[in-house]
């Protein structure tokens, strides 16, 4: 089995990282592929929680990366869905634990036995980001419609072109419609003029975005859910199968609907 | 309604405002070029203007000048002397 390593990063904190890393992988799971996650935030981990498999730690990257166990063993098999796989961060170690070398050794060993390998890469552009990308064949940059994220991810984009990683591919996270279509905040298309890549995936501002974070299962589960069905669709688009984008119609007929319950939630959400 | 009122004070929209600084803070970021590539630059540029002109090779400066509004790349070159055959050219 040759898997591919996708890196998702953002440069900027905050903007959804985790999550999409979480949600994708069990997306691309649920699916029925092989999947293991990496959290790479090393001394800040947090994959494990969104997660749910925080209790289930024994051992973590830093410990596999200095050969104190085998990658596999320290894998934590998913309680839910079979074929997911997670590779915690070590929590009381610094960024520098690891370096690049050693990430591309463990995510080569990795693809022998894996569809894909989702690396969370931490915010920032100093070492730790430098050890997420090095293992990867692609990259998935998450960014919010605002001014801060989005510059940052125009310098993540940079960054990650100029590490060979070309033609990443933009999650755009958070996107309220509503707001979108009273001017007061930037659409997909304003994001996707100044940045200039590929558009893998909009996710709207979903408050079940919490709600599952807190319980610890992520909202891919949940397909009645917004985000969880974008979610899927970017999943199936990283599968290669053509699914059109969200239309972020927020008309007065698509409000009622929703509000009385029929099924619009289901219909508009991409 | 708020449309309404944005149009009678002639306020934009936020996010117009949000493209536009981003549009312009990501010129500067961008065109924050590394001292090699700058030098690089110089470099190209002394090939290509030695063909018409001659100069001082050494007191040749290439910088890059941003205000609030605009980015330019401001090349310095003092000129010694037009070459001859372009003169007769252009008479």
């Amino acid at each position: 089995m040759a898997g591919r390593a996708i890196v998702i990063t953002s440069g900027k904190g905050g903007v959804g990282k985790t999550t999409t890393t979480a949600n994708l992988g069990t997306g691309l799971a649920l699916l029925g592929r092989k999947v293991v996650l990496i959290d790479a935030d090393i001394g800040l981990r947090n994959l494990d929680v969104v997660m749910g498999l925080e209790n289930r730690i024994v051992y973590d990257l830093v410990q596999v990366v200095e050969g104190q166990c085998k990658p596999h063993a320290a894998l934590i098999r998913d309680k839910r869905v079979e074929n997911l796989h997670l590779l915690p961060a070590a929590q009381t170690r610094e960024k520098d634990a690891i370096r690049p070398e050693q990430m591309v050794e463990l995510v080569e060993t990795l693809k022998e036995d894996f569809d894909y390998i989702l690396i969370d890469s931490p915010a920032g552009i100093e070492h730790g980001f430098r050890n997420a990308i090095s293992g990867a064949d692609s990259a998935i940059i998450v960014t919010t419609p605002e001014v801060s994220a989005v510059r940052d991810a125009d310098r993540i984009i940079g960054l990650v072109e100029s590490h060979g990683l070309h033609d990443p591919y933009l999650i755009v996270n958070r996107i309220r419609p509503e707001m979108v279509q009273r001017g007061d905040m930037l659409s997909i298309d304003d994001v996707l003029d100044i940045l200039r890549i590929k558009l893998l995936g909009i996710v709207p501002d979903d408050q079940e975005i919490v709600v599952s974070t807190n319980r610890g299962e992520p909202v891919v589960f949940d397909r009645r859910t917004r985000s969880g069905q974008a979610y899927h669709n970017i999943c199936r688009r990283i599968e290669g199968e053509d699914v059109p984008f969200m239309t972020m119609d927020t008309g007065f007929m698509q409000r009622l609907g929703r509000l009385l319950g029929i099924g619009g939630r289901r219909r508009n959400a991409n | 309604m708020l449309g309404y009122f944005n149009k009678l004070f002639r306020r934009e929209p936020s996010s117009r405002t949000a493209k536009e600084r981003l549009h312009l803070v990501l010129v500067h970021d961008r065109a924050n070029l590394s001292p090699q590539i700058l030098e690089a630059l110089k470099e190209d540029l002394i090939e290509v203007i030695s063909k018409y002109m001659e100069f001082d090779v050494d007191s040749i400066q290439v910088n890059l000048d941003s205000d609030e509004s605009t980015v330019a790349l401001v090349a310095n070159i003092p000129i010694r002397e037009v070459k001859r055959q372009l003169r007769h050219a252009n008479s």
